[in-house]
């Protein structure tokens, strides 16, 4: 189910193809600004192009090098650019799949939210808020809506790659309805939620195409930083301008000052271009990320508070356990043995079609292999109420019935039966360990009980640990009481529970953990979680939930699968650690690029600073040329690390600093020396 | 070197050892805690509070905070700038000094009320003894409490949550002359006093030399002996990271420094109160961890380059070496190394660790001269203030500075485990990040900008007087110290110019207020916010790859934009040599 995309595979050529003729097409000044840093380089570039040809018109001996700078300074630029139109690429390969769905409809717009009433065809687009639609099978939802009336089986596979159709009814919890997918049975009366332009594939394709893509708190504050690095080293550079005009004339008279080449390429090389530039494709391979998990954001804020998040509410049913329960034991009373009782409860369950009965006739066969009597003709069958809170049937003129302990009791006293102590203190016993019991008797007689167990999912409780690592805590939510609940969570290993839950109890709960401090992340589908939805830091709705749910959410779930929000947490934090990783590594290259640069702008000034060349560069214009080039080439070489974002492994925060600081701190450290000296070689070779 | 080491590691033993019950005892101060000392003073405290009309209840927000202190400040520099204009006419001036000239009274002034103390003057040919005492060693009390307060409302920002209130600036100020700066001070100069240092009203003394000479066609007869009260300015001028000394020698003058004692001492002195800051933090911030960090932190930074600093002095001259001259005598400490402008009494290792200790501390005395260090230990002068006197730095504004560099590296790293970066707690957000980088950003702007102006205009040339890279080094180093506040002189350069008053006095105006007033800011959004509660996910601020990063920070953000000008100053100096002999062998 989690994997089930709607993605096409990504064409890479064609994609880097296009890529590349945008990144030209995006050396505009307009399109520069956005990114302050990539702006200077871009003023730089144009700066060094005039110096090109003005030593080319004096024939000077300079002007081949300023040329060859200058060409890298405009690959560095285009080697940005391309980043960035690669990610948006990616996302506008992403928004046409989608586009694709949502083909002009005609709607079938009625007066009134009747069946019957004659309708009157309109473009699906022209429809407004508020709006009655009748769709039919066949039809195609023209728009967001909730439906008023009527049952039908939707086709979601558009959206949510899911093939198995769904049911959306009016009323209730199953009512949202999504424009763009298709009715295959009956017909529904919808009402228009949002107007054409704005709905949730609008939402998904403006997202993906960054149009309504703002920048995140986290973003703005890591470009504050990355402008004011920029400003210093621009003050720096411009002043190293008299610095060596004084050296030169007034204290060591020789050599020659340092060229505005020269301070070009040192200025380009010092301010944080590697993550400048993969700074905007960082943030939208993010929001792609959590798309391809078939997960909408409605803000890419959205996405960086889930890696913030310390506290996951999750539903029990579904998240923690799967959604039925189980019988795993037989407990016969008064004297009745196991099989007796296996028996009488498998035949009370023969005719129960929900997955509890199943699983008690499959525990009864496990047990007793020769069990295999078939249900008689003769059989009555008497199903489940809400009211009599039992089933059961009547064989052969036994009346086998199995139920809720409560009115088990009941029923066996209205029949003048006795109801054994020994019986209630089993049942006391399996509530207890957190499994559900259930009464089984027979006429006026009690055989026993069956427990049926909640099964928590194999392998939730090594993630949770997982969590706990990350620092992350774990409540479930359950309707279960607190007996019951209690020992499913020590079960599955969550770190507390919220026993006999309502919406107002969970409300009270967020606002509780909140008031601590704590950030929280939780799911819901109903309408009634739509206010614990909207006060949670990171609400995620399930495809299948309400209108109300899903507004009051900041993600969506197209698979509607709960055990999603792990995976978003994981998706937020790798966002921010590609981010911070590769700030880290950025800012370390710079000590090698002084090295590289400071010695060859230098030597002739001062002979002995040829001694600060520690990489042993073959000339001071190699050195700086091949700083330039490595600046340049660590831009492309880092693009897949920048989509795909950097390794992440659940530990807690001091080991992936450790790592990270150690990968990417000293890595950024040393690796451009090592690069710098392989470019300088492959210079000699030229 | 062993014993230049060993010299090392006790001053820092020292001072960590009387910093950390220094650091509680500020800790119950400020918390208006009842203690032996409150009950000794606070009848005190209370009667300043009632004659000034202070509501010593009554919290500020930061606004309120920054302008109690911009207007405290403002009223000290104008009467100082007064004082100094007409001490002439004023009585204690057995001298007769006439008032000091406007440029540079105002110089004075601006810097000694940003507790800078860069001094374009001599002062035993230019104070009355009234301006030494009522002038500059009231602001030496008055600028280092200040210091101190800008620190306490950032560290009570992080402290405290969902509140605008930092304190009350006037109250901070009272506990802290009262309780803090003045005992400390007053132990100080007693001990200073014990070990020769002179505390003395009487004009100069003349002694008739026993063996008159001539000098310059004149007969020289008797010499005048500059005295006055030294030991009561020494005590907070070192205490208080001030370092404008009594004497234009500073501490190389046998009445401010007269022992192996009182130089051993007046190093501790000099880190005391910047190391007890941290751990003040520790215990106000409910973060002892975090504070031992930085305490760590600033000396894997301080550590290398003091002994660097020591190394080359000792090894002196390499042209020398290489010509076989011998520098080096037995005695480590004393005899050996490059002995130019520097104290027998003290020795080469004892002046660069001296050096080293007024430069990573705010406080800029001297027992030697810096000019005539070896062009590297005259760098790492140089280095230390450009870190932006965040290694232990001014009392107070150091710690301010490092706060503002470990957001930084907060921020870093809290991006690197993939959360929104918090600091102990506090979330770091645009608007944090927008403060602690114009703090962090003003003064490289200064130091380059004013370098640049002083290599590129006439004016500034003219004060230089060492040609070379040397000469580069001077102007670089006579914009860097008052940009950080330190007000270290390395001299060969002629500061009492129009051109050096004026923008000496602009660096150390924009270096204290511009970096300072947006901390106080930061503060302010911290207080506002929520803590958030710690946990495995949450960066620890404690742990070495915590420190390393910090470390980090520092050099990366903070000093590695001084490379390509070092490069043309101190490091072209000292490989010069070595790249001459190496051309003539």
């Amino acid at each position: 189910m989690d994997s089930a995309h709607t993605i096409a595979e990504i064409d890479w050529k064609q994609q880097a193809k296009g890529a590349f003729w945008d990144s030209l097409r995006m050396l505009t000044p307009q399109r520069q600004w956005h990114n302050p840093v990539m702006f200077v380089v871009y003023i730089g570039s144009w700066l060094v192009l005039a110096l090109f040809f003005r030593d080319l018109a004096s024939g000077s001996a300079e002007a081949m090098f300023t040329g060859v700078i200058d060409l890298w300074l405009w690959l560095t630029l285009i080697f940005a650019n391309f980043a960035e139109a690669l990610a948006e690429r990616q996302g506008q390969a992403q928004a046409n799949s989608l586009r694709q769905t949502r083909q002009e409809v005609k709607a079938k717009k009625l007066h009134k939210p009747l069946r019957g009433v004659p309708y009157h065809e309109v473009p699906g687009a022209s429809l407004h808020s508020g709006d009655f639609v009748l769709v039919e099978a066949g039809d195609i939802v023209p728009t967001d809506g909730e439906a008023i009336l009527g049952v039908a089986a939707v086709d979601e596979s558009a959206i949510t790659g899911e093939s198995a159709p769904v049911i959306r009814e009016g009323g209730g919890d199953r009512s949202a309805v999504t424009g763009g997918t298709r009715v295959l049975s009956d017909w529904l009366i919808i009402r228009v939620s949002s107007e054409a332009g704005n709905t949730f594939l609008d939402q998904m394709i403006a997202m993906v195409e960054g149009a309504a893509r703002r920048k995140t708190p986290n973003e703005i504050a890591l470009s504050i930083l990355l402008v004011v690095l920029t400003l210093v080293f621009l003050v720096v550079t411009i002043t190293l301008y008299p610095f060596s005009w004084y050296s030169v004339h007034y204290a060591s008279h020789s050599g020659t000052v340092i060229s505005i080449t020269v301070l070009v390429a040192l200025l380009v090389c010092l301010i944080p271009t590697t993550i400048g530039a993969l700074l905007p494709a960082i943030g939208i391979a993010g929001i792609m990320r959590l798309l391809r998990a078939n997960v909408v954001a409605t803000s890419g804020r959205a996405i960086e508070a889930a890696g913030d998040v310390d506290v996951l509410l999750l539903d029990k049913t579904g998240t923690i356990t799967y959604g039925n329960r189980e019988a795993v034991a037989f407990y016969p009373v008064q004297g009745a043995t196991e099989e007796q009782l296996a028996i009488a409860a498998r035949r009370a369950s023969l005719a129960d079609d929900t997955p509890e009965g199943k699983s008690v006739v499959a525990l009864a066969e496990e047990k007793f292999t020769q069990l295999k009597e078939k249900l008689p003709d003769a059989a009555e069958l008497v199903a489940f109420s809400a009211e009599t809170r039992m089933s059961g049937v009547d064989w052969s003129g036994k009346q086998l019935r199995k139920g809720a302990p409560d009115s088990m009791k009941e029923w066996v006293q209205s029949l003048g039966g006795t109801w054994p102590e020994e019986l209630d203190a089993i049942i006391r016993k399996i509530a207890a360990m957190g499994a559900t019991p259930l009464a089984v008797c027979e006429d006026g007689r009690a055989l026993g009980a069956v427990e049926l167990k909640d099964i928590v999912k194999r392998d939730i409780k090594a993630r949770f640990a997982e969590l706990r690592a990350m620092g992350i805590r774990t409540v479930m939510v359950t309707g279960d009481n607190p007996l019951t609940a209690a020992a499913i969570a020590a079960e599955a290993g969550v770190d507390d529970y919220l026993a006999e839950a309502k919406p107002e109890t969970k409300l009270a709960r967020i606002r509780k953990y909140q008031g601590e401090g704590y950030m929280l992340a939780m799911t819901g589908d109903g309408t009634n979680d739509a206010p614990a939805l909207a006060q949670a830091d990171v609400g995620l709705c399930m495809a299948s939930g309400t209108q109300a749910a899903r507004e009051a959410a900041n993600m969506v779930d197209l698979d509607s699968n709960p055990t999603k929000l792990l995976e978003i947490v994981q998706i937020g934090k790798q966002l921010l650690m590609t981010r911070g990783a590769l700030t880290t590594f950025s800012v370390a290259n710079d000590v090698a690029k002084y090295f590289a640069i400071i010695p060859a702008a230098f030597v002739s000034t001062y002979p002995q600073l040829g001694l600060l060349n520690i990489m042993d560069l073959s000339s001071p214009q190699h050195a700086i040329l091949a700083a330039v080039i490595f600046n340049a080439l660590i831009i492309p070489l880092l693009i897949p690390l920048a989509l795909k974002g950097i390794k992440f492994r659940a530990d807690s925060a001091q080991h992936i600093l450790r790592r990270n600081v150690w990968i990417y701190g000293l890595g950024g450290l040393i690796a451009p020396f090592i690069g710098i000296k392989l470019i300088d070689m492959l210079l000699v070779l030229l | 070197m062993i014993s230049a080491i060993a010299l090392t590691v006790a001053v820092l033993l020292v001072t960590i050892l009387l910093a950390l019950p220094l650091g509680r005892y500020m800790d119950r101060v400020y918390s208006g805690e009842t203690f032996w000392a409150t009950r000794m003073l606070g009848p005190v405290e209370r009667m300043i509070y009632r004659i000034s009309a202070i509501h010593p209840n009554r919290e500020m927000d930061w606004k309120r905070y920054a302008i109690a202190l911009l207007i405290f400040n403002l009223l000290g520099g104008v009467f100082l700038y007064g004082l100094l204009l007409v001490q002439g006419a004023l009585p204690l001036n057995p001298e007769h000094f006439p008032g000091v000239p406007g440029g540079s009274a105002f110089n004075t002034a601006v810097s000694f009320i940003t507790n800078t103390n860069w001094q374009d003057y001599a002062g035993e040919s230019t104070m009355s003894y009234l301006s030494q005492m009522l002038g500059l060693t009231v602001q030496n009390f008055l600028s280092a409490a200040t210091g101190i307060t800008i620190l306490l409302p950032i560290i009570r920002g992080i402290a405290r949550q969902k509140t605008s209130d930092l304190g009350n600036f006037w109250v901070d100020m009272t506990r802290t002359v009262l309780y803090v700066l003045l005992p400390l001070s007053f132990i100080f100069a007693l001990i200073l006093m014990e070990q020769g240092v002179i505390q003395t009203l009487s004009s100069y003394l003349h002694a008739h030399l026993i063996a008159p000479f001539a000098s310059g066609g004149k007969q020289i007869t008797h010499q005048v002996l500059a005295v006055g009260p030294v030991a009561s300015q020494e005590a907070i001028m070192m205490l208080g990271n001030n370092g404008g000394g009594f004497f234009n020698a500073n501490d190389a003058h046998p009445f401010e420094n007269p022992t192996a004692l009182t130089n051993f001492l007046e190093m501790v002195a000099m880190i005391l109160i910047p190391t007890a800051l941290v751990f003040l933090f520790g215990h106000m911030a409910k973060a002892r961890r975090t504070a031992w960090a930085m305490v760590v932190a600033m000396l894997v930074l301080f550590i290398p380059l003091a002994l660097a600093s020591e190394h080359f002095d000792l090894a002196g001259n390499p042209l020398f070496t290489s010509v076989h001259v011998a520098q080096a005598n037995t005695s480590a400490l004393v005899g050996g190394g490059n002995l130019e402008g520097v104290e027998d009494r003290v020795g080469v290792a004892g002046s660069a660790l001296f050096a080293s200790i007024a430069t990573a501390t705010s406080t800029g005395a001297a027992n030697s001269a810096y000019d005539s260090l070896m062009p590297l230990s005259g760098g790492v002068n140089l280095f230390l203030m450009q870190m932006g006197e965040a290694v232990f730095g001014g009392v107070g504004s150091g710690l301010a500075t490092m706060l503002a560099f470990a957001i930084f590296a907060v921020f870093l790293g809290g991006l690197m485990v993939g959360r929104t970066p918090e600091f102990l707690g506090k979330k770091i957000e645009p608007f944090e990040i927008k403060m602690a980088s114009l703090s962090i950003l003003v003064m490289p702007l200064l130091v380059l900008i004013g370098t640049a102006m002083a290599v590129s205009t006439a004016a500034g040339r003219a004060g230089v007087f060492n040609p070379g890279a040397h000469g580069f080094s001077e102007m670089l180093y006579a914009i860097t110290s008052p940009a950080n506040n330190n007000g270290s002189a390395f001299g060969g350069l002629s500061s009492d110019t129009r051109f050096y008053n004026l923008i000496t006095g602009l660096c150390i105006l924009f270096g204290r207020y511009w970096t300072y007033l947006p901390l106080l800011a930061l503060a302010g959004a911290l207080a506002r916010k929520k803590k958030v509660p710690l946990g495995a996910g949450t960066l620890a601020t404690h742990t070495p790859i915590f420190i390393s990063l910090l470390v980090g920070v520092v050099l990366l953000v903070g000093a590695l934009n001084f490379f390509p000008a070092l490069a043309l100053g101190p490091i072209a100096e000292q490989l010069a040599p070595l790249a001459t002999t190496l051309t003539t062998h």
